[in-house]
């Protein structure tokens, strides 16, 4: 007879879990992202690496050194710094010189995540954080957009990329161009909805692929780390109200596949207004926050005084999430909706 | 038979089932321990009280002790043998409790002799609930609640359904399916008895889709005296779908209210194993012995489902079937809900429906890293009862209990880990719960 003599651990029940993991949801948040970055470096050249790489590289360091100065663990390793250095830089204008790209990083890490005490803990999306400040601090650079597919994009990079820090770049006219959205409200040129859907047009790196975006966030939905239903209500938001709006004035306002198309929407509504940690929780409440969005994408893009209002929009219901979550509570069985 | 409904309660996980090792062995006899160590309470309520002294000789099935008052069941000797000692003795729960330690005689037949049978044709409901509690009968799912107090209908309430519970969705666990496949009589007897009792007009077998075979056996089985009111219900695999209130949503789309017992919609559940044990003992007037546990996780080598005498303790068991060598953990039922034990010395009690052991190779040496909420909403979308468990859990964490009570119905958890389950930040929820919970009691009671 074999006696049992082992020492037994003691943990809580339950004692098999779904094997979801934090780091896990994370990487698999990059991968989805991967296709749209290539895309970018490969409409954009050489620049669009550039900015890629110093926005991932000045995430990583100021997450790195955040820990290390509160003498916290490394987080690095929960993946979750990756996602937002990879967003930070999708978001930007190819050619911004490489020292407002890592500033900017710094400002998206260090007062979008660790001020606020870390992951879970961000009330807004810390990558349009950075970006934000860096539109109010660099209106000019952060505006200044390079056409897709130039000719020697793989060859060399714009001078302004390597500006001197707090010395006004330069900018060639003859790189530069005008985003779909900036043509629409300023020279009220419509740009065809299948250069919008495969990335034709000129943007941030990584906002100018629609399908490839879509392709990303339903790999996600796929595997349950993004809930399809915050892109969804931001689609269907913007559709409607363009729509009717298109219909009573076609003159004044944009069709909807051109509003749903271009700028920064398809990578906001997939990717950024997502962030678990700061969206609502409940299904109600993410149709809520979804439905916001799209309102308040339409109403700057179309009376504002700005060509794009995705990041402001979702930064402004990032800042609501808990208090839709408050409002819209479900019903806890048995309840019929009485307080315990 | 409703095969294949779709009918289901919301939200819910789907663990891994790992059935498949054991659900195809027979139910065997295990041997009996050297000695026995039964507690005095294994079951919710009043401690029994013993009415045999140390060093008395008791056959097998005899009353060791009565029960303390209506919350509260009789307990049988498991085998005839002489009570060495009556006092404190190691629970699942960690601490030391009141119990008899029993030794059984190597030598003798263990005949159980038959006591007053209930007889089912002339018995009124009171002798019937008060034959159940003589039995010593409590929840055999788990729950260990005396049968007999929620058989009791209170003044003014009807039992439109009685549902017999065969759902068994804690992974691992097949004692409820081989009790379905091999005690078809018993559990039609046992519905006899609880039909009579409650006067249900309608009776249901719940019973999940991954045991087709135990439904369809039982269908084939169903007398002809029962074919009107019973009904053999094929429900989606799902997990707590066992738990009772998820089984009358399920079945019934009635919600028990907060804090309220099944029979406020019309409802009474008992276990399919339970009902088992009451067509079995009634008739002849013996009381619990034995239960079927199933034997199983990665750890174990001779897997199976054994008819195990109350008493015995963990250590022989495994002893008896062989362990692997880094066995790490042991937990009294499934890896869902299941405690897990410090010491086997504890013995297997009348709510022990599975012995589970684990090896490092499930989960390593230590738990799982944690990482502070990222607000993913998987636990609030797993969530039968709809609780924020996101939310609980960070209030659990500032120990704001009174609030978590008052303002976001913890006590209405029922702690089946469905939370914990799916939390990719690996935070112990439920443990969190039940800490709070317990904080949230003791405070009501001073």
């Amino acid at each position: 007879m074999v006696s049992v003599a082992k020492t037994l651990q003691l943990r809580t029940s339950p004692h098999v879990t779904s094997g979801a993991s934090v780091d896990l949801i994370m990487r698999h948040v990059v991968w989805a992202l991967v296709p749209t970055a290539l895309f970018g470096v490969y409409a954009f050249g050489l620049t669009a690496a550039v900015t890629l790489s110093a926005a991932l590289a000045s995430c990583l360091l100021a997450e790195w050194l955040l820990c290390k100065w509160s003498e916290q663990p490394s987080t690095l390793s929960d993946w979750s710094v990756a996602v937002t250095g990879l967003l930070y830089g999708l978001t930007l204008p190819p050619g911004l010189p490489v020292w407002m790209t890592m500033l900017g990083g710094f400002i998206a890490v260090g007062l979008g995540k660790h001020l606020f005490g870390g992951l879970g803990y961000n009330p807004f999306n810390p990558a349009l954080v950075g970006r934000a400040v860096m539109q109010a601090a660099f209106p000019v650079g952060m505006t200044t957009w390079h056409a897709a597919f130039g000719s020697g994009r793989f060859s060399s990079v714009p001078s302004s990329l390597f500006t001197f820090p707090f010395a006004a770049p330069e900018y060639t006219d003859a790189l530069t161009s005008a985003t779909p959205l900036a043509a629409w409200k300023f020279e009220h040129n419509l740009a065809a909805a299948s250069d919008l859907v495969m990335g034709f047009t000129t943007g941030s790196t990584g906002e100018t692929s629609a399908v490839l975006i879509l392709l990303g966030g339903a790999y996600l939905a796929a595997r349950k780390m993004m809930n399809w239903r915050i892109p969804l209500s931001i689609f269907v938001t913007v559709a409607v109200l363009t729509f009717a709006l298109h219909l009573a004035s076609p003159e004044a306002y944009p069709t909807a596949p051109f509003m749903l198309l271009s700028g920064g929407l398809m990578l906001g509504a997939v990717f950024m207004a997502t962030d678990m940690v700061a969206s609502p929780m409940t299904t109600l409440g993410v149709v809520i926050y979804g439905a916001l969005i799209g309102v308040l994408t339409v109403t700057i893009r179309l009376w504002g005084g700005m060509p794009e209002g995705v990041m402001y929009a979702i930064l402004l219901a990032n800042a609501v999430a808990p208090h839709i979550d408050r409002l819209v509570r479900p019903t806890v069985y048995g309840t019929s909706g009485r307080k315990a | 038979m409703r095969l294949f409904s779709k009918k289901t309660f919301a939200h819910g996980v789907h663990p891994p089932e790992a059935k498949e090792a054991t659900a195809g062995l027979a139910i065997r006899r295990f041997p009996f321990p050297p000695s026995l160590t039964i507690p005095l309470s294994q079951h919710i309520g009043k401690p029994a009280v013993p009415v045999v002294r140390e060093g008395e000789e008791v056959i097998r099935g005899q009353l060791l002790a009565e029960p303390d008052g209506f919350m509260s069941v009789a307990m049988h000797a498991p085998a005839s043998g002489i009570v060495r000692r009556i006092g404190l003795m190691p629970s699942a729960s960690g601490k030391m409790v009141p119990g008899i330690y029993l030794e059984p005689f190597p030598g003798s037949s263990q005949e159980v002799p038959d006591g007053a049978g209930v007889d089912l044709e002339s018995a009124t409901a009171d002798e019937i609930i008060a034959g159940i509690q003589a039995a010593g009968i409590v929840g055999l799912g788990g729950a260990a609640f005396p049968t007999h107090v929620k058989l009791k209908i209170p003044e003014g309430k009807r039992c439109e359904t009685l549902i017999i519970n065969g759902v068994e969705c804690e992974p691992f666990l097949t004692t409820d399916h081989r009790v379905m496949l091999e005690q078809s009589d018993d559990i039609f007897m046992g519905i006899r008895y609880l039909m009579k009792l409650t006067q249900a007009a309608k009776c249901f077998i719940g019973i999940e889709a991954n045991k087709p075979d135990a439904a369809q056996h039982l269908q084939d089985k169903l007398p002809a005296d029962l074919q009107a009111e019973v009904e053999v219900a094929v429900l989606p695999v799902k997990y707590p779908q066992g738990a009772e209130k998820m089984l009358i949503t399920a079945l019934t789309g009635h919600e028990v209210p907060s804090g309220g017992l099944p029979i406020e919609v019309g409802a009474v559940v008992v276990n399919v194993a339970t009902t088992a044990e009451i067509g079995r003992l009634l008739p002849v007037g013996q009381g619990i012995q034995e239960r079927v546990i199933t034997v199983t996780g990665p750890a174990v080598k001779k897997k199976g489902n054994y008819r195990i005498l109350i008493g015995t303790p963990l250590r022989f068991i495994l002893d008896e079937v062989g362990v692997e060598d880094d066995i790490a953990r042991v937990f009294m039922g499934g890896p869902m809900m299941g405690p897990a034990v410090s010491s086997l010395d504890i013995p297997v009690v009348k709510g022990t429906s599975g012995v589970t052991a684990f090896t490092l190779r499930e989960g390593g040496d230590t738990p799982p890293k944690e990482y502070p909420c990222i607000r993913c909403a998987y636990c609030v979308d797993a969530c039968p009862i709809f609780l924020n468990p996101s939310q609980l859990g960070l209030l659990a964490k500032n120990g704001e209990f009174a609030t978590m009570a008052e303002e976001h119905h913890l006590m209405d958890c029922f702690e089946c880990g469905s939370c914990s389950f799916v939390c990719p930040s690996h935070i112990p929820l439920v443990q969190h719960f039940r800490v709070a919970k317990a904080a949230v009691r003791k405070a009501k009671a001073s």
